[in-house]
């Protein structure tokens, strides 16, 4: 297991950040790591808990600001159909695709029971 | 007419709470409401058509989001088959296992689930649960708030929960814009107390994600779920959104759990005219759906809504089995306060407190009630003892550890020099020593120093503007000598890089090893099975900082001078105005007082002077050969010229018999040794003159006291143990005579 630059687990020592060595942003799961915990949720049989591992592993890699953008835009009558086609698109550009899908099914359930911004 | 019974208890505190009969239309209903749908799945082609009484057309939101993510359609019909009280037998029979259940669960409806869970009562839900938990031990969470937001404080009282045992802290806040500051104190206390405890701070998703990305906060459990779509939408959330942030948590290496609990809707207006049961089956359904691992459970802040109803307790515990039934986390509740009687919150927390959960309460308050910011303190600091007894009377771990004194005060000052040291070295305001002493030995914030706060809400800002990390709060501590604390900080970074704490219900070992349902999961199936509080565990949670040695308490007191002589086996006397007084085998001598610390010397004393004061003679006797009062008493009479004896055990016990009666018949039985004073033994001995003189005699007037026997039951039977260990079976009674002349100590008795 390693950071996201590829330091091992066992690195992450006093003496290396003494050194310099590690930067706080390389303090986070990587997207392997994540789909290696949805597998291992898988196995278990916690198929919904799998998924939403595997959106982390995806969402690992998205910004911090698109993420924050897109939870605002899925609570009630934020965003128009268009608008969630919009963010289902940006995620997709990250990678994002299973994320992006879940978005697009939001947008589906959301005009039939109307909680689009514009209905 | 009014009843001054009736007036006395309606002054109890549990009158200040008001009780109502059900009212389902507005939802007040605990469970299996009248409009509560039958259990219905009706698949076509591989969709489903029907669900609960609705068609497909008409699912409202969290009919669609629990159809599309979490109903198992694979095993929804088999499950579905089942009839309710099949189901409800499944789950307390000991060879169905946890894993056919929570296979059987994925297949069944919000309906379906709730009115299985009805069919179960108290006993039945609370062995249920044992079975259906995730993890194999249970744990606790702690809440570490306080009024003043002093970080020395918070920090001492993380340190403190994490070295009582509990596996979570978490903290809010009073102004949002300290969050940053009241997680640091809390990463650096908790990380003082006990390795590997994870923390959270209950502030606003965006802040809440901004702390979890800096590496100050581990675990989030702020994603409330509700069981109705207005009230879902009032919350200004969806399944959908609050399943993406979730993950977005997760992606952030952030444990998450969710929240829920009965009552929510009828308290938000929209329950539908349906149970709170039922409307909590559907919250679950969409947790399991959303991809949580757990939930925050057991209704939580609309607890005393749910007990103003008839069985508020038992659909409380039937929510978090059917969170548990689901395979999820339960933090099951017992945080809000439930009650203002003691007996009744009580008696509610053992539905959760016998079986065990993965965390008996979602946040116990280390500190006193008042400085509780989640308006929690359900069980608070001053509730701890009465906590760890009731462990130790059950053998139950309930996830509270016994902590001596001065370890707890090393353990705080040592959290409070650690936030003052990263205070110091990451430029925040400093924290003064006065500080570091109210936050080690203080009861609550009120004597805290009180601090700039405007200069603290100005430096929190700048400390998440400047991005400072859990990685800066790590070096922080190793630069100012804080080497443990600072490794403890690092391993937590660690812990985020591999993210094995994501799994169903996982803990961090202070080794840095993770305990989940993956790798530690509850495999109880009855007797000598699953967790059992025994061994080590057992020997720690037993050994309460208040326990004593009984050894010690029994040994020998120190050797005076000699309070009586013995004279020889004791003849019936012929002394018709003889009055016999006979001591139990180890009187005035293994043991020297009564239990009400009067020195036996005093007691004979006054005993032989009340005697004295009626005209009659006192005979003193020691009886060897029985320990009991009766025939110490009994057996004195028969050597009595008047048939009259007062007997006394060593510890005070005192009995008027005459010869002629059954021994454990008496004339007078003085019981309540406790209470005694010398002029008691005097009166003692002035009706035992009076019955050998054929007197007309009242009874001693005696006080009662029924808490005196749980108080010094114990004493009791350690001092009549040494009284039995003098007993020299078929010994005769012997002739005792004062030690000292009688006519001093009389004297000095009657000064």
């Amino acid at each position: 297991m390693t950071t996201p630059s590829g330091v091992p687990l066992t690195e992450v020592t006093l003496d290396a950040l003494r050194a310099g060595k590690i930067d706080g942003d390389e303090i986070r799961a990587t997207p392997a790591t994540l789909r290696l915990q949805a597998e291992v949720a898988r196995s278990a049989g916690r198929l919904p808990l799998a998924a939403s591992l595997e959106r982390a592993a995806e969402l690992a890699a998205v910004p911090d600001e698109l993420l924050l953008a897109v939870y605002t835009a899925l609570r009630p009558r934020r965003a128009t159909r268009a608008e969630l086609e919009n963010w289902a698109a940006r995620l997709t550009g990250h990678g994002a695709t299973k994320t992006a899908a879940f978005v697009r099914e939001a947008a589906s359930a959301y005009a039939q029971r109307g909680l689009l911004a514009d209905g | 007419m009014a009843s001054r019974r009736f007036a006395s208890r309606a002054r109890r505190p549990l009158h200040r709470e008001l009780l109502v009969s059900p009212y389902p239309e507005l939802g007040l209903v605990a469970s299996d409401g009248p409009s509560d749908p039958l259990p219905e799945l009706v698949v076509e082609n591989g969709t489903v058509a029907r669900l609960d009484g609705r068609a497909a057309a008409d699912f409202d939101i969290i009919d669609r989001f629990v159809v599309a993510h979490g109903l198992d359609l694979g095993v929804a019909e088999e499950a579905m088959a089942i009839a309710d009280e099949e189901l409800a037998h499944m789950l307390v029979a000991l060879d169905v296992s946890r894993p056919e259940l929570v296979r059987l669960a994925r297949g069944l409806t919000p309906a379906k689930l709730a009115r299985v869970i009805g069919r179960l009562d108290a006993v039945e839900l609370m062995l249920a649960l044992k079975k259906l938990r995730a993890r194999r031990a249970p744990s606790n969470q702690a809440h570490v708030t306080n009024l003043k937001e002093s970080p020395a404080l918070l920090a001492a009282d993380a340190a403190e929960a994490a070295r009582r045992g509990f596996a979570e802290i978490e903290t809010t806040v009073g102004v949002a814009r300290y969050a940053p500051l009241n997680a640091l104190a809390l990463l650096v206390g908790s990380q003082t107390g006990r390795p590997g405890v994870m923390t959270q701070c209950a502030v606003e998703e965006r802040r809440n994600l901004e702390l979890a990305i800096r590496g100050l906060v581990t675990y989030a459990e702020t994603l409330s779920v509700y069981g109705t779509e207005p009230v879902f939408v009032d919350g200004d959330d969806t399944p959908w959104s609050k399943a993406f942030l979730g993950a977005a948590y997760a992606s952030r290496g952030v444990k998450v759990r969710f929240t829920s609990g009965t009552g929510s809707e009828a308290l938000m207006g929209y329950a539908q005219g349906q149970s709170m049961l039922y409307l909590e089956a559907r919250c679950l359904a969409a947790v399991r759906a959303a991809g949580s691992q757990g939930v925050q459970n057991g209704s939580i802040s609309c607890v005393a809504l749910v007990l103003s109803l008839p069985g508020g307790t038992r659909a409380i515990l039937g929510e978090n089995v059917l969170a548990a039934w689901l395979d999820l986390e339960v933090a099951s509740g017992n945080d809000a306060i439930a009650s203002h009687s003691e007996i009744r919150k009580t008696a509610k927390l053992m539905g959760q407190f016998l079986p065990g959960t993965d965390f008996v309460t979602s946040g116990y308050s280390v500190m006193p009630r008042h400085d509780n910011t989640f308006g929690g303190g359900n069980f608070d600091a001053d509730d701890i003892d009465e906590w760890l007894t009731i462990q130790r009377d059950w053998q139950v771990d309930a996830g509270i550890e016994p902590v001596a004194e001065d370890e707890l005060l090393r353990v705080r000052e040592q959290a409070a020099r650690a936030i003052q040291a990263v205070f110091a070295e990451l430029g925040l305001p400093s924290v003064t020593d006065a500080e570091v002493v109210a936050a080690t030995t203080g009861y609550d914030s009120s004597e805290m120093p009180d601090r700039d706060r405007a200069a603290d809400v100005e430096a929190a800002d700048d400390l998440l503007a400047r991005g400072v990390s859990g990685l800066d709060v790590a070096l922080a501590l190793d630069r100012r000598g804080f080497a443990d604390e600072a490794e403890a900080v690092l391993s937590m970074q660690r812990q985020r890089v591999s993210a094995d704490y994501l799994q169903t219900a996982a803990v961090i070992a202070a080794d840095g090893v993770v305990h989940s349902a993956v790798n530690d999961p509850n495999e109880y199936s009855g007797p000598g099975t699953g967790y059992r509080l025994e061994g080590a565990r057992w020997e720690l949670l037993q050994a309460l900082p208040n326990v004593v040695d009984p050894a010690l308490l029994a040994g020998m007191e120190e050797a005076g001078e000699p309070i009586v002589v013995e004279r020889g086996e004791s003849a019936r006397g012929d002394d018709p105005t003889e009055v016999v007084v006979a001591v139990g085998p180890a009187f005035a001598d293994t043991i020297r007082a009564t239990i009400a610390d009067l020195p036996h010397q005093s007691v004979l004393a006054a005993i032989c002077d009340g005697i004295r004061s009626e005209g009659a003679m006192p005979r003193l006797v020691r009886i060897r050969r029985v320990a009991d009062v009766a025939f110490i008493a009994h057996d004195g009479a028969r050597l009595s010229g008047s048939g009259i004896a007062l007997g006394l055990q060593s510890k005070g016990t005192a009995v008027i018999h005459r010869a002629d009666l059954e021994p454990l018949d008496n004339l007078e039985l003085f019981g309540m040794s406790p209470l005694y004073t010398l002029e008691s033994y005097r009166a003692m001995g002035r009706n035992a003159a009076g019955y050998a003189l054929g007197k007309r005699v009242g009874p001693v007037p005696t006080e009662l006291d029924n808490f005196a026997r749980a108080k010094l039951i114990v004493t009791t039977t350690l001092l009549h143990a040494r009284e039995t260990q003098a007993v020299r079976g078929g010994a005769a009674a012997v002739e005792l005579e004062l030690a000292a002349p009688v006519a001093s100590t009389v004297a000095s008795t009657q000064a």
